[in-house]
């Protein structure tokens, strides 16, 4: 199959590369750049356990081909930490128990990332609607609920 | 010390790694060289394999095997059922890890690819031709035992695969004498469909077998629950010796049941390998995991209850299908028998009691276990017939119970199934949830909202369940194939770190943080010092893994024994050092001490360094500070609990919102109640997903029509509400922790607390009987049935 050359921008650092037209941008991040953070629970586009970051707007990555995000910026759960310091919604789940398993983790945070920076302030209510797309299995999500009701607070002061 | 660790509620161990993308799971792992495979799956329920042309596969760009059953038949050995309950004339019929002549439901396996990349080895499935000569099928657990039925065994006749007795007392007895006494008994009966679930754990299996053939070792990464048993059958099927196969499953993505048989896949897996000698991986799709990862429950029972007048059960008879899928997957028939008719009791006094378990064969996917396995289906099955005689008598279904509540007790209450609960203090659960819900006020805002043409309803729940497996005697009597206890090693370093190796092998439960709390606890040891290893059969001491809610019940105490063996060589030790006689040595806080002298001490970090170095030991005594347990419980735990739902349906359109839930459980003694809180929550939601949006559908060809994510309806968070967690402290006598299991217990509750609420809710519009999942479709026709009726 032919290739198509891309270049990615991954967690700041840029990545040349040429992948089949029909490789999916969730493989590309796991299998080419070995960031494996960023889970495949489905092939549905249903479970929300690939969500990262594409230009600023969360993507489930098992549904984006690796050739659409061609010039992106793309952000994962390997790149949301400073060095050592967790972000604020990482340090918010380990407060909150936000995780068991943690298989469904990176796509929660990440979506948290995305859904405190449209609405700093959500009630409980609203962090569940914007869940909608995110499948735990483990918390029955009253924790994960807290751990974002508890980041917002903390970034949003 | 002030705060004590044990029973405090802090940060887990294992989470940095798990919320910074650095865990491996299994499908994370890469190996040089590494090849991939991909499984053809049978598309008819029932058929003859006539013949498989691989050939065009074969010649696919980057394919370098296909084999089909053929080729594993006689290599592989077939795959093990490890749980045939005795005196059940059960049929342990073949199950190859690709079928060879017959497939026997839609996704057995029938091929595989082996390719140097996923979508080389997919693509390839493509170009397998089968011609199959298709067989009528059987997916009804109980028609599958009609007359005339397609029958799936030749060794199995009327798809009969076990047919399991439990009995105590007299049951047929004491419902004749309630039927010639109707003045003073009632007899209440009910079908109950315990529908077919999926576990779901929001990662899909996973393997990579590593055969290195010079050597004759197999290394599996594997997405387990339980390792070393993979190793142990891994060496059945294979042929390779057990101390040849190393299992590694140190993160694994959630299991509830489905990650503890051994399947066909994993063996295939490894026979890729060893055949071409290089890694391969096989990671299932999610569409895959619906067909071929093991479904659980799917039950057809018939329920009698009968009770005196004035509301006392005499006697619970119960006649249960339960659907054991195509095959007996590893621990299947043990669910709907040991760890379902056992529980008949429940928490209530039932003097007689009297149960018929047939598991049949059906053209489905293997049935195993699924969070709370077997007691959500004895619950649910208890807790619906007292709500019908509570009805039946006019009696308030909370005060129903309370007739029929077992008094409370320290030390052992013997129950008519046979076994003996361990503590408990059902009363006491009920009285707190009770206290919580405010009951009196919520049935006169009911009575409120009805003669408004609103309608809500309550469910309240008390049980008991079987847990903490178990003896491993009573795993032999019972007809598991291994034992069921645990081992740990606890190991300390010269600098005063310590490590503890353990048998059970935690996935999302907790263990690194609660294990760590226990040896704290027990040692004075800052958490931070000590790191719990687990899931890597060469790392770890033997043990048979995690479920039925056991791994802190059994793998703890042996953490814990451990522990204190660490401790009394500390203080002969510490005597030694000290120049002091051992009975004259203390140990607080971390430190051993001569009695009345507090400054004449060694902290453990000394005895540590000093049994390490061995440089001044007493005669006789081993260098080293490690100590190993292997724990063999007398009994199984018995965590108890009250559960409480509130839901409102809308009569417009039958759509039901959980309005309130309220648990209130008992498991002992909590090492550390933000984790046991955790598993309630992720428990009491699974079980709302089988009460409210679950559930398998199969057409009658076989075919699975809730395949994928957008048809089987696993719960979300808007969906539920937040939970009221609640609880009491019962040790069980039973165990060196006095703990008892808790991560099943939210499960074994829900459902039927959830179901009763919103039967309660449907009550004055005539609707006295739904199945489940109450879909609003389901429940919108139901109400309008009853007002045509």
């Amino acid at each position: 199959m032919e290739k198509i050359p891309i270049q990615v921008t991954v967690n700041g650092q840029s990545h040349q590369a040429e992948v089949e037209p029909r490789m999916l941008l969730v493989h590309f991040l796991r299998e080419e750049l070995g960031l494996t953070g960023t889970k495949i629970g489905c092939d549905t586009s249903q479970c929300g356990a690939c969500v990262v970051m594409m230009n600023g707007a969360t993507v489930k990555s098992c549904t984006c081909l690796a050739v659409q995000a061609d010039g992106a910026d793309i952000g994962t759960i390997e790149g949301l930490a400073n060095g050592n310091d967790l972000h604020p919604i990482q340090e918010a789940f380990w407060d909150n128990h936000g995780l068991q398993c943690g298989y469904c983790t990176a796509g929660m945070i990440m979506t948290a990332v995305e859904m405190l920076e449209r609405n700093p302030h959500p009630s409980a209510d609203e962090v569940r609607a914007g869940l909608e797309g995110n499948i735990c299995r483990c918390t029955g999500y009253q924790n994960i609920v807290k751990s974002i009701l508890a980041a917002a607070e903390k970034i949003g002061g | 010390m002030t705060t004590r660790i044990f029973g405090s509620g802090i940060r887990r161990r294992e989470d940095p790694r798990l919320m910074t993308g650095q865990a491996a799971f299994t499908d994370d792992i890469k190996l040089l060289g590494l090849l991939h495979a991909a499984i053809l799956r049978s598309p008819h329920a029932h058929a003859k394999i006539n013949s498989i042309d691989t050939s065009a596969a074969r010649a696919a760009p980057g394919v370098l095997a296909v084999y089909t059953g053929a080729d594993t038949d006689g290599v592989l050995n077939p795959i093990p059922c490890a749980w045939l309950p005795p005196d059940s004339d059960i049929k342990a019929v073949p199950h190859p890890a690709l079928a060879v002549d017959t497939v026997r439901y839609v996704g057995d396996g029938v091929a595989v690819v082996v390719a140097e990349s996923r979508y080389q080895a997919e693509d390839a499935l493509e170009l397998i031709t089968v011609d199959y000569g298709v067989l009528p099928s059987v997916i009804n657990p109980k028609a599958a035992m009609d007359p005339g039925a397609p029958q799936l065994h030749e060794d199995a006749p009327n798809n009969q695969a076990f047919h399991w007795v439990v009995a105590g007392g007299d049951a047929d007895a004491a419902f004749e004498t309630a039927a010639g006494d109707p003045q003073n008994h009632v007899v209440v009966s009910e079908n109950i469909i315990q529908q077919r679930l999926i576990p779901h754990a929001v990662e899909t299996r996973s393997a990579i077998a590593n055969w290195q053939s010079a050597m004759g070792e197999l290394t599996l990464w594997s997405t387990s629950q339980n390792p070393h048993i993979v190793r142990f059958l891994c060496s059945l099927v294979t042929g390779v010796g057990e101390h040849k196969i190393r299992v590694i499953a140190t993160d694994v993505g959630g299991g509830f049941g489905s990650k503890i048989p051994m399947y066909g896949d994993e063996m295939v897996t490894a026979f890729c390998s060893m055949q071409l000698r290089r890694p391969v991986k096989w990671t299932e799709t999610r569409s895959e995991a619906y067909l071929a990862t093991t479904h659980g429950r799917d039950h057809v029972q018939h329920v009698e209850m009968a009770a005196t007048k004035d509301g006392k059960i005499t006697a619970l008879r119960v006649v249960v299908h339960a659907g054991m899928g195509a095959y007996l997957s590893t621990a299947g028939p043990g669910v709907p028998t040991i760890l379902h008719g056992l529980m008949y009791s429940g928490p209530y006094d039932i003097p007689n009691i009297k149960g018929d378990v047939y598991g049949t064969f059906t053209n489905t996917t293997p049935v195993d276990a699924c969070r709370g396995a077997g007691r959500p289906e004895a619950t649910f099955l208890l807790e619906r017939m007292i709500e019908l005689l509570a009805s039946e008598l006019d009696i308030d279904p909370v005060e129903m119970r309370r007739r029929n509540l077992i008094q409370p007790f320290e030390d052992g209450h013997d129950v008519a199934t046979g076994v003996t609960y361990d503590s408990g203090n059902y009363q006491g659960t009920l009285d707190l949830a009770m206290q919580q819900l405010d009951y009196p006020a919520l049935r006169q805002e009911q009575a409120e909202l009805r003669s408004h043409g609103q309608y809500i309803g309550v469910g309240v729940t008390t049980y008991c369940e079987i847990c903490g497996l178990g003896p491993s005697q009573v795993a032999g009597a019972v007809g598991f194939g291994g034992g069921l206890w645990e081992s740990a090693i606890v190991r300390f370093y010269a600098t005063g770190k310590v490590n503890v190796f353990i048998g059970t092998s935690p996935h999302g439960q907790g263990e690194e943080t609660t294990f760590a709390q226990i040896v704290s606890d027990e040692l004075g040891v800052p958490v931070e010092d000590i790191e719990v290893i687990h899931g890597d059969t060469d790392l770890t001491p033997m043990g048979w893994g995690t479920y039925g809610s056991r791994t802190t019940v059994v793998g703890g105490g042996a953490v814990a024994l451990s522990a204190r063996k660490i401790k009394d060589k500390g203080k002969a030790l510490a005597a030694h050092l000290l120049e002091a006689a051992e009975e004259d040595i203390e140990y607080e806080d971390g430190k051993f001490f001569v009695r009345g002298s507090p400054d004449q001490n060694k902290t453990i970090q000394d005895i540590a360094l000093m049994a390490n170095v061995a440089w001044n030991m007493p005669e006789g005594m081993e260098p080293g500070l490690e100590a190993t347990t292997f724990y063999d419980p007398p009994n199984f735990s018995y965590p108890f609990g009250a559960h409480v739902a509130v839901v409102s349906v809308d009569p417009d359109n039958g759509h039901i919102v959980l309005q309130r839930y309220i648990a209130a459980d008992d498991c002992g003694p909590q090492i550390n109640p933000v984790i046991v809180e955790g598993q309630v929550h992720g428990g009491v939601v699974h079980g709302a997903g089988q009460a409210l949006w679950e559930g398998v559908v199969y057409d009658d060809n076989g075919q699975l029509l809730t395949g994928s994510l957008l048809d089987y309806a696993v719960p979300r968070a808007h969906m539920v509400p937040d939970m009221e967690i609640l609880s009491t402290v019962t040790p069980s006598p039973h165990n060196p922790l006095g703990v008892k299991g808790i991560g099943e217990t939210g499960t074994i509750a829900s459902t039927v607390t959830i179901y009763n609420a919103v039967l309660d809710a449907l009550k004055p519009l005539g609707v006295t009987k739904l199945e489940m999942p109450l879909t609003s479709e389901r429940v919108w026709r139901a109400i309008q049935q009853a007002k045509g009726a």
